[in-house]
C-alpha cells in the first residue's frame, strides 16, 4: 500500500439531486479528493459553522477544524440557490477564501456572468465530467495561498468568542471534532505555512 | 476470498466471454475493448453513461448499477409528482416545468437520451402553457422511461449472468 504522497484536499459538494450527489462524489473521490455532500445550500452553511453568524466553541482547537478547500455546488436547487450560497460564502469573513465551483445543467451566460462576477471561480456545466475535475486543483491550490489571512481571522474570532462562551453547540461540535480526527492532515499545507514563514500559526498547529 | 485486486464479479466481462454484439452503444467515442455493447440499447443510452461506467472500479465495483436504480427510484417520483400536477385545474405551468426540468437534469446525468428528448419537449410546452400538448408529451415521457427500465433491468441481468470469470472463460464464442 503506496502512502499518499499528495495532499488530500476537501471538497464539499451541494445539489439537491440525489443522483447527482451520488455522481459527484465519485468523480471526486476517483480524483483523490475528500467528499462532503449535502442536499441544500442551508446544509452546506451548516456544515461550514456558518449559521447565525455564531461560530464554534472555542473548546474546538485549529487542528480539529473541519477544513474545506472547495465547494461546488448546483445552480438549481429550491430554497437557497447555488447562487445564494456563493454569496453568502463570499461575504463571510471565515469563508470568503474557499474557492466556489457553480455547476448547471443550463448553459445561460447571463446566469454564468453573476456568479462569476460574484466570486465563482469557475462554472462546470452538467453532466460534469471526470476532465472537470483536472480544474478543480488550481483554485484550491489558489485558495490554499489566501489561507494564512483567513486562519489568522478565524483565530481572531476564536478569542473574541473565548470571551462571550457559548455552549448552545456542543454536542454538535462533538460530533464535528469526531469526524474531523479522522481526517488526514494535508501535507502540503504544513508545507506551504512554512514556506510563507509563518511559524506562529506552525505552533498552534 | 482475499486479495486487494480480485472481486467477486468482474464488473466488465472479458470481451472473449461475450458474442461479438454484445457492446454498449457509444455514440461519439470509441469504445474500450472491455466496454459492453447491448443491442437493445442502442439509441437509447448517451456518451454520458459511458462516463459512469468509467467510474466503476474495484473500488466501487457496482456504480453503475447503483447510479440507474437511484436514477429510477428518483425519476418515478418525479413522474408521479408530474401526473398529479398535470391533474391540477388551472394549471401551474411554472411548477411542472421545475419538476420536468429535475426529471431532464437526472436523465442528463445518466445519460438517458430519449427521457431526456420528451421531457426538453414537455418543458417546452409548459412554457407554451399548453395543456393538450403537455399531457401527450408526458406519455412519451412515460413510455421512454418505462421502456429503458425494461432495458436496463435486463442489460444488468446479462451481466449478472456472464459475470464471473470462471463462468465467462467457459462460456467463449
Amino acid at each position: 500500500m503506496s502512502v499518499a504522497t499528495e495532499a488530500q484536499y476537501h471538497v464539499l459538494a451541494v445539489d439537491d439531486s440525489l443522483i447527482d450527489r451520488k455522481l459527484i462524489e465519485r468523480l471526486l473521490k476517483t480524483s483523490s479528493y475528500q467528499v462532503t455532500t449535502v442536499e441544500s445550500g442551508n446544509k452546506a452553511l451548516e456544515f461550514l459553522g456558518l449559521h447565525d453568524e455564531q461560530r464554534e466553541s472555542p473548546s474546538v482547537s485549529p487542528n480539529n477544524e473541519i477544513e474545506v478547500n472547495l465547494i461546488i455546488t448546483d445552480y438549481c436547487m429550491p430554497g437557497m440557490t447555488g447562487y445564494d450560497l456563493l454569496k453568502k460564502v463570499k461575504e463571510s469573513s471565515s469563508l470568503k477564501d474557499i474557492p466556489v465551483v457553480i455547476m448547471s445543467s443550463e448553459n445561460v451566460p447571463s446566469r454564468i456572468n453573476r456568479c462569476l462576477e460574484e466570486g465563482a471561480e469557475e462554472f462546470f456545466l452538467k453532466p460534469v465530467q471526470l476532465s472537470d475535475m483536472k480544474r478543480l486543483r488550481p483554485h484550491i491550490l489558489k485558495g490554499k495561498m489566501k489561507e494564512p489571512q483567513q486562519q489568522q481571522q478565524q483565530q481572531n474570532n476564536k478569542n473574541k468568542n473565548l470571551n462571550n462562551n457559548s455552549n448552545n453547540n456542543n454536542s454538535k461540535n462533538n460530533n464535528i471534532k469526531l469526524q474531523a480526527a479522522t481526517k488526514e492532515k494535508p501535507l502540503m499545507k504544513g508545507y506551504l505555512k512554512k514556506e510563507q514563514g509563518l511559524d506562529s500559526l506552525m505552533a498552534i498547529v | 476470498m482475499q486479495g486487494v485486486a480480485s472481486v467477486t464479479r468482474a464488473p466488465f466481462p472479458p470481451a472473449h466471454a461475450l458474442t461479438a454484439s454484445f457492446r454498449l452503444p457509444c455514440s461519439r467515442r470509441r469504445c474500450s475493448p472491455q466496454t459492453l455493447r447491448f443491442p437493445p440499447l442502442e439509441g437509447y443510452l448517451d456518451e454520458q453513461f459511458h462516463q459512469l461506467e468509467e467510474l466503476q472500479d474495484d473500488v466501487s465495483p457496482n456504480f453503475v448499477e447503483e447510479v440507474v436504480t437511484l436514477f429510477f427510484r428518483d425519476s418515478s417520483r418525479l413522474i408521479g409528482t408530474i401526473e398529479q400536477a398535470l391533474q391540477k385545474h388551472p394549471q401551474d405551468f411554472h411548477r411542472l416545468r421545475t419538476h420536468v426540468e429535475r426529471l431532464k437534469g437526472s436523465s442528463c446525468s445518466i445519460g438517458a437520451l430519449k427521457v431526456k428528448s420528451e421531457c426538453t419537449l414537455l418543458g417546452e410546452y409548459c412554457d407554451e402553457g399548453n395543456m393538450d400538448r403537455c399531457l401527450r408529451s408526458f406519455q412519451k415521457v412515460k413510455r421512454e422511461h418505462a421502456i429503458l427500465r425494461q432495458k436496463l433491468e435486463a442489460y444488468f441481468q446479462l451481466l449478472r449472468q456472464v459475470g464471473p470469470t470462471e463462468k465467462a472463460s467457459g462460456s467463449g464464442n
